[in-house]
């Protein structure tokens, strides 16, 4: 019996705004607790929640790039529920007009592209944080109220590396967008992830386990992978009667999922509509102007790489995965740079450089500008591939400019062919003996007198031209 | 005079008085009737006295229902989950009063967290009538009714979901208005039931309610459901109604529809009929209605369907752990019980649990879901009715107030007619409408009321038939006779 692993999502990404969807309070990642927090976020007697149009725009935004249907006219919810983490005692959020309903995205799985369908997305409102010590437990307010985009796919994903295209290609439109950071470091990006198993063949479900909270798109996967071998055991077991539908959650000590409460303890959020905030409409045209603020799009970016600039789908994968590296990218063509060039040095040196030194691309010293002048001098033949290299190491290691740098390491190549041909002339003259040798058929002299010219040089004369000058000089004997 | 508020401004002006004076002697009588009714939480020794007199409500002493928000002052919502609660801002009709200067003299007392009508469950204990010690004032606005009754203040704020302005001030024969719906923001009103909650204020003329009101209203940024009411009310009390078109609920005035009438009742029916009379000789047409009994019924239980289960969520907000006293326990959910039990008195715990029940996945749709289907039903049929009729007149309650010790605040859900008569007015929480209740004489000594209501935005119409009947019956002004 071969069984299929089916996957749903709810993927949850904090928004990027100026306030708070419901208050006043920055919106503003702070290491300091409770300092942007807002007598709204904490719930004093007598608060009412105030819509952020921005939020609202951002999420409409993002419902029609997964084009989702929008409704005429939007409200909120409230889910009810006690927790510490939660001032009101409720959730604000949209249960029952969600900003998009019945949408898809595509994404590109290992080259084949796959539709995952999207059943609704909503704007709600985090809760605080809280960090549990032995003893006692801290809340942080400053997270109460931050706005939350929910995406929930449709149970159409088999596999967990479906599901981390799916979640990549979500991140990178949030951060092309700007609707979010996407800051997975952060926990910006969270995920209810359900999975159950389905006989091959047949249409019936099987028994569906949520796994909540998982908070990041590598635990994502091991999640999955997890659930597929725990699930997939237990049914060739013989015990699929096990399989119980429940909320579990994710370990990361043991890479396991862990049992939190069983479907007859789910928790009634008694869900009824926000009286507080009256249904409001927002017009065609503004959804009109939203549409055209959609900037270009991940993979419209990749179709432009392959067909306009000749790089290879590979190659426009990995630039187009993170924006700011794309725009980095775009930075270095649209100043001139070699496009096959910047290709290699982008893919290759740059990305190994940001990922081993954990930085974002806006915070490399060799901007788009540096770049090019270390691309340039190689494509000018002045430096070497290798002394390429070594300029990009120097110049990130003490912060300087590589124009500078290029000098003080002694690396501009002699290209001046009067230098060289004297040169070349004086170490003929002097080593007849070797001239006679290569004369009488032993060709391999020739290396003998580049290796004397780079030594003389210190390695900075001009390869090509050495051979050219000494070429002639040595059929003139 | 047809305004305490502006015989009491012209004193000041005039210096007749001055804002020292008039506030040191509202503080004595704020006292001894504390002494005696009980109707504070908080008595203000100290208020912002306004230098000068530059508009109406300068310097008129005024007090605030206990659930309204009060920088740096008590605000408890007489409740003892928020016994010791000092906020740090005001509520949006607080801070227009301040702008105005007028005096805040004191919080008034209250059912717990406005979920009651009878002033007997505040955690400081019963307010008693002024009329008559050994009865109620009804509530939930009992405070602020017994203040301006006994002659202390000309004008109180309070609050209304049901009918917690309009039925204290039938009770207490004084004027209680609630404006339509979002008029007056709900910004630091300490919520009951958000769809049905309303800031109005309790006066002893109709001209001081229409005064307040004007200088309260008004968009609200920091309340979603604000409306701009567009209108002067002062400037509409023309003393006119020729040519205006009441009616009022035929089944609910018949007297055979009530299973042992009492005595009270065909008195106030009485009553009632020869304030149409007055209407008519007024030159206002008065039609009786015959209405759907099926729906006056369901005018009751929709309302507790409906105000329980948003109160049990606006009151989740009570868990002692970032304000009010923190309870003891081993963990999280201990401490919000060992809180929640503490604090809340039977009554309320009773409605969070109906509230709980109605929301319930498995009861939502037959009880919550129904109960707002109806609500739009019936405020459906007042719509089509306000579109004939500038306004609905009918007595406010089918008793005097009940002696304190009568009080059994277990829900009877009888279905009769009396418990209908007794609670219909939340229809005009239920459409958002204008409900002005004012004095309407008495009966066994006790004072009753009449009650206007008109449609959403019409504040001003309904203002001036109140007005106009006000000042062609003799209940104007009435301090309760036990304080004179």
């Amino acid at each position: 019996m071969e069984l299929i692993p089916v996957i749903g999502l709810e993927m949850h990404a904090e928004m990027k705004s100026t306030t708070k969807v419901f208050s006043p309070a920055e919106n503003t990642y702070n290491d300091i607790s409770n300092l942007h927090v807002n007598k709204i976020d904490m719930a004093f007697p007598g608060i009412l929640p105030l819509v952020n149009m921005e939020c609202m725009e951002k999420a409409i935004e993002m419902a029609l790039i997964l084009n989702c249907n929008i409704p005429k006219i939007f409200m909120f919810d409230r889910k009810n529920y006690y927790y510490p983490d939660l001032p009101k005692g409720y959730q604000i959020t949209q249960f029952n007009k969600p900003i998009g309903t019945n949408g898809y995205l595509t994404i590109d799985v290992d080259g084949e592209e796959k539709k995952v369908e999207i059943l609704d997305i909503h704007l709600e409102e985090d809760s605080a944080s809280l960090d549990h010590y032995s003893y006692f437990s801290l809340i942080d307010y400053n997270r109460a109220g931050v706005p939350l985009l929910e995406t929930v796919s449709a149970p159409c994903i088999h596999s967990s590396k479906e599901a981390v295209a799916f979640l990549d290609t979500m991140k990178n439109i949030f951060r092309y967008t700007g609707i979010s950071d996407a800051d997975i470091k952060r926990g910006q990006i969270r995920c209810d992830v359900n999975v159950s198993m389905m006989e091959k063949g047949s249409s019936e479900f099987g028994t569906k386990v949520e796994v909540k909270n998982v908070n990041n798109i590598a635990n994502v996967a091991a999640t999955i992978e997890y659930e597929i071998k725990r699930q997939t055991e237990l049914i060739s077991a013989g015990r699929k009667d096990e399989i119980v539908q429940e909320t579990r959650r994710y370990d990361e000590a043991t890479n396991t999922t862990i049992s939190m409460r069983s479907k007859a303890d789910a928790i009634d959020y008694k869900y009824f509509v926000e009286p507080n905030i009256p249904p409001f409409n927002i017009s065609d045209e503004l959804v009109e102007e939203i549409k055209s603020r959609i900037p270009v799009l991940p993979n419209e970016k990749k179709l432009k790489y392959i067909n306009e600039l000749n790089l290879s789908s590979i190659e426009a994968n990995i630039i187009v995965k993170d924006k700011e590296v794309s725009d980095y990218f775009d930075k270095l063509i649209e100043l001139g740079t070699d496009i096959k060039l910047s290709t290699n040095w982008v893919i290759n040196q740059v990305t190994d450089y940001i990922n081993n030194n954990d930085i974002n691309i806006s915070e490399l010293y060799l901007n788009p500008e540096r770049l090019k002048y270390i691309i340039d001098q190689v494509i000018s033949n002045k430096i070497s591939n290798k002394q390429a290299k070594e300029l990009f190491s120097k110049s990130l290691e003490l912060n300087r400019e590589p124009s500078e740098l290029i000098k003080e390491l002694g690396m501009e190549q002699l290209n001046d062919s009067d230098e060289l041909r004297t040169l070349i002339i004086s170490l003929l003259d002097n080593n007849k003996t070797q001239v006679e040798e290569y004369k009488n058929g032993k060709t391999n002299m020739f290396q003998f007198f580049v290796g004397q010219v780079m030594k003389e040089t210190k390695g900075k004369a001009n390869p090509v031209m050495v051979k050219e000058i000494l070429t002639e000089e040595i059929s003139n004997r | 005079m047809d305004s305490v508020i502006l015989d009491l401004h012209n004193k000041l002006k005039n210096n007749e008085i001055t804002s020292e004076e008039l506030i040191k002697e509202t503080l004595e009588k704020s006292k001894n009737i504390q002494n005696d009714l009980n109707p504070f939480v908080t008595i203000c020794e100290e208020t912002n006295i306004p230098k000068s007199i530059d508009n109406v409500l300068s310097g008129i002493p005024y007090v605030a229902k206990d659930n309204l928000s009060t920088k740096d002052i008590l605000s408890t919502g007489s409740s003892n989950t928020l016994k010791d609660y000092v906020p740090f801002f005001d509520a949006t009709v607080i801070e227009r009063l301040n702008k105005k200067n007028a005096c805040l003299i004191g919080k008034s007392a209250m059912d717990e967290l406005g979920l009651g009508g009878t002033g007997t469950t505040c955690h400081t204990g019963v307010t008693k009538n002024p009329w008559d010690k050994t009865r109620i004032t009804g509530g939930s606005s009992s405070g602020s009714a017994c203040l301006v009754a006994s002659g202390v203040v000309p004008f109180a704020l309070g609050s209304d979901t049901g009918d917690s302005i309009r039925k204290p001030a039938a009770y207490c024969g004084i004027v209680g208005y609630k404006p339509t719906y979002g008029a007056i923001s709900r910004f630091g009103l300490f919520p009951f039931a958000s769809s049905l909650d309303h800031v109005g204020v309790l006066t002893r003329t109709v001209k001081d309610a229409a005064i307040v009101v004007d200088n309260v209203v008004g968009i609200d940024e920091n309340d979603m459901t604000s409306i701009d009411l567009k209108s002067n009310l002062t400037e509409s009390l023309t003393n006119n109604i020729s040519g205006k078109k009441l009616f009022y609920i035929k089944n609910m005035l018949d007297i055979n529809n009530y299973e042992n009438p009492s005595d009270d009742l065909k008195n106030i029916i009485n009553e009632f009929n020869k304030t149409i009379e007055l209407a008519r000789s007024l030159g206002a047409t008065v039609d009786s209605v015959e209405f759907d009994q099926n729906l006056l019924n369901a005018i009751f239980p929709i309302y507790q369907c409906i105000s329980c289960a948003e109160a049990t969520s606006n009151d989740s907000n009570l868990t002692g752990i970032i304000f009010g006293p923190r309870g003891e326990g081993e963990n999280y959910i201990d401490m919000i019980k060992n809180h929640r039990t503490n604090g809340f008195c039977s009554l309320i715990k009773r409605r969070f649990i109906i509230g709980s029940y109605v929301l319930q996945k498995e009861n939502q749709e037959k009880y919550f879901l129904n109960a707002k289907r109806v609500r739009r039903l019936l405020v459906e049929k007042f719509n089509e009715l306000f579109k004939t009729y500038d306004a609905m007149i009918m007595p406010a309650a089918g008793s005097i107030a009940p002696k304190i010790d009568s009080i059994n605040e277990v829900i009877n859900g009888t279905g009769s007619m009396q418990e209908v008569l007794e609670n219909y007015m939340a229809i005009g929480n239920f459409g958002g409408y204008p409900s002005i209740t004012i004095p309407n004489g008495f009966v066994s000594g006790m004072p009753i009321g009449i009650n206007l209501t008109g449609a959403v935005y019409e504040d001003a119409n309904v203002l001036n038939i109140a007005y106009t009947l006000e000042s062609n019956m003799n209940y104007r002004n009435q301090i309760a006779k036990e304080v004179e």
